[in-house]
């Protein structure tokens, strides 16, 4: 049984290789924004682990560090607040990304390891046309003439399916609907077929049947190009529609990861359990239809008090929930393999050896 | 954009009107023209025989109208010092201005963009701090103090540089540097803000995740957008470096329509102060249009409407 992450990470650690099927692992990365109000974890000990043809989603409410967790990941971090101070990228047949030169680190941008962004409208540059964009992408990689470059890139146009791309590939942006641009930027992130695709929220800014276009085309072409997605959302609706498997992210941790079947028909974290009750037409047995929020809000990242982050808000919150932080880690009695939670309900030992992976 | 270069074109007629109307009054602001252009110790017959000559015993709307005629077809009567036609002086001291107008702006791009965008990338450093120092100095410090300075440091101590004159390029440079040097400096704090401001932008980030080089994203992507503003700002100091050009070129003896324009009204040469006030309108009004086309090629969101 492959069990990439939770508990076992440690001992995976030692050996820089992935599993055959891993794409991508992200081993225990924290990266923190230093503001004039402190320093923000944004990002606070998250790890997990990508296969290949496999979509993850990691889901959570705003503010969480889903995208600062893609972010760093490319090395994209805002600057100059944001640095990757502990943890492990691994991409396969790259290495640890964190390690990497600036220089090497570009080369992997948008040739092994490319993103696309939440907000479509402002993502591409309004002074370039559109095609033109495309096939910088193309020859920043690969050492072919400009012309070659423009039939690929006009060719990206028609896979996403814009209409007349030959004559598309002349527009600007402002010329394009808030759709098309989301096309245009998936043209651009699979120019080079990548090995793995992030989209951070790719679909939020864009009304309901749009939404559904894109979404498709994602799962399409992911399926075309044999690239990885790790898709970021807030939105379980569409972790639903898209997603294998799910990591569900609360105030800069994982705090719980399984298939996206048993998510949804056993969620076992009391956020997970809270997230799910407030869709409307939830798949969860517990809703029972009724529409219910999760009181409270989600804590201030740069003032984390010690013990499990979700205490404030539980409605299961127990003593030794405000005294240790719980490890993301297999549930007890758990049957389905890769399954992690990181709550004390759930785990035998209790507080007693706290936060396996939790960084110094 | 041919019809739009016509239309911008046809609406810079009213503007033209306008400038040859004050054109007209300058002459008639302070008085009757008549004690300007005659010496003090003129006669009273010689005083009727120019008003009759001059038309100035005519109604003022009929002055301007005649006026007016005569101005379009850039006739604005004789030099009393030089006695040539004062539209040709103006003309033949425009290439001298044109010149150094160019040198000028050659010089306050090529190193106000640069240090403006190496301030913005290197933001908080001590590049930033330094350009920032110099910058407000430039700001501060008047041109003809800067010309007067640069002619005592390069051409008496150091004998670098000729003091003034228009031959070969020597003499070009202390006059371009000082008149260059507060628009470097406006230059340069106009391009660190709006490449701060673009370089924040979520396409730039974009063109990061490509995989383009560090260097390219911030001189293609991010400049070719903060450009846009900075050239606004840089039309809108043509008047500023008109006025300066006017001092520089006396400062440096340039033999352009600047250091013209002093000597006129010196000496009370009231045909070519009007000439000179009137081309530098025309190329102020000039000047903005080729701004406006310019900032239309470069942003392509703005169409030729
Ligand atoms: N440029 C920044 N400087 C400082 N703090 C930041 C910056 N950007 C984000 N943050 C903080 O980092 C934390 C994580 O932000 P992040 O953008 O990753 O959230 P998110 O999960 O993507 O939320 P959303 O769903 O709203 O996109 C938040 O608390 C946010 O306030
Ligand atoms: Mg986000």
């Amino acid at each position: 049984m492959m069990k990439a992450s939770t508990q076992h990470e440690h001992m995976s650690a030692a050996g820089r290789d992935l599993d055959e099927a891993e794409v991508l692992r992200v081993e225990n990365l924290a990266a923190h924004l230093h503001t004039g109000g402190g320093v923000v974890r944004a990002v606070d000990g998250v790890s997990f682990s990508l296969r290949k043809g496999e979509t993850l989603c990691i889901v959570g409410e705003s503010g969480c560090g889903k995208s600062m967790t893609a972010l760093a990941i490319l090395g994209l971090l805002p600057r100059p607040a944001g640095r990757i101070v502990s943890g492990r990228v691994v991409l396969a047949g790259v290495g640890d990304l964190a390690m990497l030169s600036a220089e090497a680190m570009r080369k992997v941008r948008g040739r092994s390891i490319s993103m696309v962004f939440q907000e479509p409208m402002t993502s591409l540059n309004p002074v370039f046309r559109i095609g033109w964009q495309i096939s910088e992408a193309i020859l920043m990689h690969e050492a072919i003439g400009r012309e070659a470059a423009r039939a690929r890139a006009i060719a990206m146009l028609e896979l996403v399916g814009i209409p007349s791309p030959e004559t598309r590939y002349d527009a600007y942006p402002h010329q394009l609907s808030g759709g098309m641009r989301q096309r245009v930027m998936i043209a651009i992130a699979l120019a080079c077929q990548p090995q793995v695709m992030l989209a951070d929220e790719p679909t939020t800014a864009l009304d309901v049947t749009i939404q559904a276009q894109i979404l498709r085309l994602m799962n399409r072409l992911k399926t075309e190009t044999g690239s990885s997605l790790l898709l970021i959302t807030h939105d379980l609706g569409v972790v639903a529609q898209m997603a294998t498997r799910v990591c569900v992210m609360y105030a800069g941790v994982i705090v719980e990861e399984a298939d996206v079947g048993a998510l949804f028909a056993r969620p076992l974290h009391p956020y997970t359990r809270g997230l799910l009750a407030a869709i409307p037409t939830s798949r969860s047995g517990g809703a029972r239809g009724k529409l219910s929020t999760i009181a409270g809000m989600v804590p201030n990242l740069a003032r984390l008090e010690p013990g499990c982050r979700f205490a404030a808000r539980c409605p299961d919150v127990h003593d030794r929930c405000r005294m240790a932080e719980p490890p993301l880690a297999a549930p007890e009695g758990a049957g389905e393999g890769g399954r992690g939670v990181r709550c004390w309900l759930h785990l035998s030992a209790g507080p007693v050896a706290p936060a396996l992976e939790a960084a110094p | 954009m041919a019809s739009y270069i016509l239309r911008r074109l046809l609406l810079t007629l009213p503007v033209l009107a306008g400038i040859v109307l004050i054109t007209f009054l300058l002459a008639r602001l302070s008085g009757d023209p008549t004690d300007l252009l005659l010496p003090p110790n003129a006669t009273d017959e010689a005083r009727e025989a120019f008003r009759s000559v001059n038309g100035l015993d005519r109604p003022l709307w009929e002055q301007f109208v005649t006026f007016a005629i005569k101005a379009v077809t850039g006739d604005f009567g004789t030099s009393l010092r030089f006695e040539q036609p004062a539209m040709q002086l103006v003309l033949d001291r425009l290439p001298a201005t044109a010149e150094l107008a160019a040198a000028t702006m050659v010089i306050a791009l090529s190193i106000g963009i640069p240090a403006g965008v190496i301030a913005a990338t290197q933001r908080g450093h001590m590049a930033d701090g330094l350009i920032r120092a110099i910058m407000l100095l430039g700001q501060a410090v008047p041109s003809f103090f800067l010309g007067v300075l640069g002619i005592i440091v390069f051409a008496t101590w150091l004998r670098w540089l000729p003091t003034g004159g228009r031959g070969d390029w020597s003499q070009l440079v202390l006059p371009a540097t000082t008149l260059a040097f507060n628009l470097v400096a406006l230059i340069a704090r106009v391009t660190r803000s709006c490449m701060l401001d673009v370089l924040k932008q979520d396409y730039v980030r974009t063109a990061r995740a490509k995989g383009v080089w560090e260097s390219r994203v911030i001189w293609l992507h991010a400049l070719r957008n903060a450009f846009i503003p900075v050239l606004t700002v840089i039309g809108l100091q043509v008047g500023l470096l008109l006025g300066g050009v006017v001092v520089t070129e006396t400062i440096f003896s340039w033999p352009g329509v600047g250091r013209l324009a002093i000597q006129a009204i010196y000496a009370r040469d009231f045909p070519v102060v009007q000439a000179v006030v009137f081309v530098f309108a025309v190329i102020f009004v000039l000047v903005n249009l080729v701004v406006d086309l310019l900032y239309a090629l470069l942003d392509p969101r703005i169409g030729y409407r």
